[in-house]
């Protein structure tokens, strides 16, 4: 195409190759040509344009072209768009290459991607307005619709099409039970809109289920035994297509039957226990058939934040921030998901005994009374580590930082208390207790910016310690000593502080049932069973009925049977229901089938005249504690730019005084409160104002003099005024509009 | 009951002169003060204590000078206003007609909207006719919309002559009230080519048939649609009416045009109204529009199970119409309007507003609230309303 180039004329104006013309042309007319493209419709453009595109494509294959002088223009070849082929290796489960090419044999498949040239049919030259002499070649790719085939996408990809889906998918998914394709592999025929996908792909939730063919599930019992025996394993079944994995888009082709008594001809797939359907999370929760949607919601999202045993080697572990329970307990009432997912191997809770009775009012509105005798036995005790970290950092010039304890006239030096704990070395030692702003590690670096004739070097370096967060306290926990990849001195240091459950700490069921303490009770003000069982915790029964969270009624009544038996519970939802089985074990134990109990007043002794229900359930420890987040300041740092004060408990601000909060005081006529907030506990300022041109004036300290830098010496008068109107002033100014401040006297 | 009013207020002006209690109360309040002379057979002696004791009351219930009315007012129909739903409920009773509700309504009254999303009026009657259902029945058929269509029993295209056939539906007419003459007159005057043969009505293009070959049935049908929605009776701006018996006629209806219903025989000046403010106060007058906006308000409000303060909507529509016009609470009416540069550079437009004043060479004499706040100092209301003044004559 453009290998039939004319020598250009060198004379004329440059000529625009790249716009696709055949000969070079002059200037003036590429213009006209220009002008004359405008006016084709603009999807035509788009195509015309789009066939140049193939044309700059012929340049760079013609290496006489592009080696041309007397081009004008040279085109650098960008990054070619990654082909499949160059994705291959990310995949190394399916060979699509293979799969693609065995599908060709069948004349299932046909790949588009190479012939997809072919398709694009030449259009008549007449369509196109003239442009210069030779018109330039407009291709449009025809879409063939004599018969709809369907469009084949891989992992969200475009790659050919088929003329028979349901087979095709159906031989798909039997390549994948007998081996020929990966188990992985996921196949969905959507009817409605002629299309197929495909995925191999990571990061697709997946999950087992048994294959049915003709009403009769492949996994029989005789599978069963040698499973039982050890001769089968579960990748066994998969291999042999009895149990795969569908995805959430193959599911939706799929027929699934909860239970071998409902199943029928047209189920293609049987629940291998209806339990499957939920995952890690809400598989903790026990009789969660018994609980109401949102509850069940809730906990699955809560049981992410309770605290236990999240990894077992924590003491190795420099996490910036984590929470270690002390002494986790599996849970008495448990489900088969917490067996398949280890969960008795990183617990993450306690078993409470619990009574559901109210308390004085220190627990309505979902706050709870928890035992103090308890606690300071260790319920729900944990730790909290956090990790701070340094090194030695190296500038440009050959200057270090360098761990010290730092000298008095460095500049920045804290007070002789923050180094107290140092070593040496320049780091605390292990088990020293810190507090906020105790200096874990002394480091000092080199000056920002270097000066001429200022003292020796060692006296310009700058304190850059690293100190315990604010509003944090502990012991320190271990001193890592290492070295970072560029080689310089690097210290870890990890803080550890106790955790004893205060007023405000939120603890959770298993039901959705969360709550903070509200009261710390001695045990002996605790109502007290028959058998002189002091509860845990004292819930409010106004905490179940509206939320209908039966489940937990049923853990704490299973959990009590447990207890009493020496024996776990299995309370797997959807299966068979063991109410009576419950009910009995208490009878025989000497306790009521409901679970109810007299209990007796701790402090007056007297026999509470309702019954009380009392059970055991696991209860979580939240990782939202009342130290974490307590916080109060009267005077503290301040913004530089507005001079009011910080926002935020980390950066020890302010609590705001609203928009709202402004209207209250306004609405109560307390304007000299309402001043006090915004103006003296804020961002006060004294500004001096020119009586001559009513702007700024300065002050010089040096002179001890007031002065106008417009009118120079004239009269001065201080302005109590708020620092962000003299910020809106100055800002007016740099848009050259003048506020001129007219005083007067105080009325 | 006259001269016990004369003999109230002679008795306020002796109080007024002797102890100089200086006792102004409106007239509902001497009425009042009648009312109960005459129900409890008072003395002369207890009707002035009587008064005295009002006078304390009434002094009680006034705002204190300084009181931040307008926030106060703001925050009561702002809070309530949090609570209420998007949601649009149908007028009551009547299904048909759909009314905008809620909080959608409540902006529109404080935007105080040209345009309406719903207007509607309801119009009563006057004593004589207010149980005259045939009366009712004619006027709501005068003031509604009826097009030909409503009054078809038959209606064919012949598509042979190039004609349109409609037969009426003298039922359909009768039921309606329409006069018969009327409705021939406003077909003949619509079209041109018009054939009446009593019910029988054929009517052809007013074009040559033969002219535009190409297009004559495209031409044929949309004459048949003009003939159907062609226009027999009704008030402009009116569709539909309903008619609803409580404990009289009332009608509703779909579209408001106030003046040409007043105009009207038969209707009850006092009580018929509608929901357009502007349109009261066009024809009504200010004072009308202000009584108005509080009534909309207030219905918009209670409709939704909250209750405001009148005094806190009255204080709202006094503002709107305080300067003879229904304006905005807003950008372009009450905030826009302030006169300081500060204040309505706090509220909207921030740059627009300081330029301008730049321009002008505006002077904020400082004297508002929001002026005072950025500044930083005390806000001219409640306790920052006091200052200290000079006695001169002391000096």
């Amino acid at each position: 195409m453009l290998s039939d180039i004319k020598k250009p004329v060198l004379n004329e104006k440059k000529a625009f190759y790249y716009f696709g013309f055949k000969t070079v042309v002059p200037f003036s007319e590429v213009e006209k040509a220009i002008k004359a493209l405008k006016n084709v419709a603009s999807d035509e453009l788009a195509k015309t344009v789009n066939d140049h595109a193939e044309n700059i494509e012929s340049y760079f294959d013609n290496d006489d072209l592009k080696n041309d002088e007397t081009l004008s223009v040279k085109f650098n070849r960008g990054e070619p768009r990654k082909s499949w082929a160059s994705y291959k290796d990310d995949f190394p489960e399916i060979n699509l290459a293979e799969l693609i090419e065995n599908e060709e044999s069948e004349d299932a498949i046909e790949v588009v991607e190479k012939e997809a040239a072919d398709e694009i049919d030449v259009i008549e030259e007449a369509d196109i307005e003239p442009v210069v002499e030779e018109k330039p070649e407009v291709k449009e790719p025809v879409v063939k619709n004599s018969h709809p085939k369907t469009k084949i996408y891989i992992n969200g990809e475009l790659l050919g099409s088929c003329e028979d889906p349901v087979n095709f998918t159906q031989q798909m998914r039997e390549k994948r039970r007998n081996g020929e394709v990966s188990h992985e592999m996921n196949i969905t025929y959507y009817e409605d809109n002629n299309e197929i996908y495909i995925f191999n792909d990571p990061g697709r939730a997946r999950r087992p289920l048994i294959i049915v063919k003709d009403g009769v599930p492949l996994l029989k019992e005789e599978h069963l035994n040698k499973v039982a025996n050890g001769k089968l394993k579960w990748d066994d079944l998969i291999n042999n297509g009895l149990i795969e994995y569908l995805d959430a888009e193959e599911e939706e082709n799929s027929y699934i039957s909860m239970s071998l008594a409902e199943i029928n001809e047209d189920h293609t797939h049987l629940e291998i226990d209806p339990a499957t359907m939920l995952g890690i999370c809400a598989g903790i929760i026990p009789f969660s058939d018994h609980n109401s949607s949102p509850r069940n919601t809730m906990e699955a999202g809560m049981t992410k934040q309770a605290l236990g045993l999240y990894v077992s080697n924590y003491a190795l572990r420099t996490d910036t921030r984590a929470h270690l329970l002390h002494h986790p307990q599996t849970p008495i009432v448990k489900t088969r998901i917490i067996d398949s997912t280890n969960y008795d191997l990183r617990p993450s809770g306690q078993n409470f005994v619990v009574a559901l009775m109210s308390y004085e009012g220190y627990n309505m509105e979902d706050a709870m009374v928890i035992n103090k005798g308890a606690l300071e036995r260790g319920l729900a005790r944990s730790s909290f580590f956090r990790a701070y970290d340094t090194s030695e950092k190296r500038y440009a010039g050959g200057q270090v930082d360098k761990f010290e304890v730092p000298d008095k006239n460095i500049k920045g030096y804290r007070s002789e208390e923050a180094y107290r704990n140092l070593d040496d070395d320049g780091v605390v030692n292990p088990e020293s207790y810190v507090e906020s702003g105790d200096v874990l590690i002394g480091k000092t670096s080199p000056p920002r910016f270097l000066e001429e004739d200022f003292g020796t070097v060692a006296d310009r370096r700058r304190e850059t310690s690293v100190t315990v967060r604010h509003g944090e306290k502990g012991i320190v926990d271990a001193v890592l000593l290492s070295e970072t990849v560029e080689g310089s001195r690097l210290a870890k240091i990890r803080v550890r502080d106790t955790r004893q459950p205060e007023f405000g700490d939120k603890f959770a069921s298993r039901h959705g049932q969360k709550g903070v303490v509200g009261l710390i009770l001695s045990p002996e003000d605790i109502p007290f069973t028959e058998f002189g069982v002091v509860p845990d915790l004292i819930v409010n029964p106004h905490a179940i009925p509206s939320r209908m969270s039966i489940g937990q009624v049923l853990e704490m009544v299973a959990g009590k049977a447990g207890c009493l038996e020496g024996e776990r519970v299995d309370a797997t939802p959807f299966n068979q229901t063991l109410e009576d089985e419950i009910k009995q074990q208490l009878i025989d134990n000497g306790f009521e089938s409901a679970g109810c109990e007299s209990l007796y007043s701790g402090v007056t002794g007297e026999r509470i005249d309702a019954e009380i229900f009392v059970g055991v359930a696991y209860y979580q420890k939240l990782h939202h504690m009342t130290t974490d987040k307590v916080y109060a300041r009267s005077r503290g740092p301040v913004q530089v730019l507005t001079r009011q004060p910080t926002e935020g408990r980390a950066r020890e601000g302010g609590l705001r005084f609203g928009e709202m909060e402004r209207d209250c005081l306004i609405a109560h006529g307390a304007a000299l409160t309402l001043k006090e907030r915004l103006l003296d506990e804020s961002d006060k300022y004294e500004a001096i104002v020119c009586e001559n041109c009513g702007m700024l004036a300065v002050y010089d300290k040096h002179k001890n003099k007031k002065y106008c830098p417009i009118c120079g010496d004239v009269e001065t008068y201080p302005v109590e005024i708020s620092y962000a109107f003299k910020l809106l002033l100055d800002e007016l100014k740099s848009l050259c509009i003048f506020p001129k401040l007219v005083l007067g006297d105080k009325a | 009951m006259e001269d016990i009013i004369i003999k109230v207020k002679d008795t306020i002006a002796q109080l007024n002169e002797e102890e100089k209690l200086d006792i102004d109360f409106p007239d509902s309040y001497i009425e009042d003060l009648a009312k109960a002379y005459i129900k409890n057979d008072l003395t002369d002696d207890e009707l002035t204590e009587l008064i005295r004791k009002l006078k304390q009351a009434y002094d009680r219930a006034h705002v204190e000078a300084g009181e931040a009315v307008g926030t106060v007012a703001a925050q009561s129909v702002g809070e309530p206003g949090t609570q209420m739903t998007m949601r649009t409920f149908h007028y009551a009773g009547v299904t048909e007609l759909n009314v905008t509700l809620g909080l959608p309504r409540l902006i529109e009254i404080v935007d105080a909207r040209k345009e309406i999303a719903t207007p509607t009026m309801d119009i009563y009657f006057d004593e004589e006719r207010r149980n005259d259902e045939e009366f009712v029945r004619t006027l709501a058929n005068q003031i509604g919309k009826s097009t030909i269509n409503d009054i078809l029993s038959d209606f064919n295209l012949n598509y042979g002559t190039m004609e349109v056939e409609a037969v009426l539906d003298n039922k359909k007419i009768e039921e309606k009230r329409l006069d018969r003459e009327k409705i021939n007159a406003a077909i003949e005057k619509a079209f041109k080519k018009v054939d009446i043969n009593g019910d029988e009505i054929v009517i052809s293009s007013s074009k040559d048939s033969k002219s535009d070959s190409k297009f004559v049935i495209r031409e044929l049908r949309l004459l048949a649609d003009k003939v159907r929605d062609l226009q027999i009776s009704g008030i402009k701006g009116i569709g539909k009416v309903i008619i609803r018996r409580d404990d009289e006629w009332i009608i509703h209806t779909e579209g408001s045009n106030l003046k040409e219903i007043l105009d009207m025989e038969g209707i009850d000046h006092v009580r018929t109204t509608t929901n357009n403010i502007h349109e009261i106060g066009e024809v009504l007058g200010i004072e009308a529009a202000r009584q108005s906006i509080i009534n909309e308000a207030q219905n918009t409000l209670s409709e939704q199970g909250l209750s405001v303060d009148v005094r806190h909507i009255m204080l709202v529509a006094d503002i709107m119409t305080s300067e003879g016009v229904v304006k905005s609470i807003g950008r372009h009416g009450i905030s826009g309007e302030k006169s300081s540069v500060l204040a309505r550079a706090a509220f909207e437009e921030t740059g627009k507003h300081l330029l301008r004043a730049s321009i002008r060479g505006e002077v904020d004499d400082l004297t508002g609230i929001i002026e005072n706040i950025i500044i930083g100092q005390p806000i001219p209301l409640g306790t920052g309303s006091v200052g200290v003044k000079m006695d001169y004559k002391n000096e």
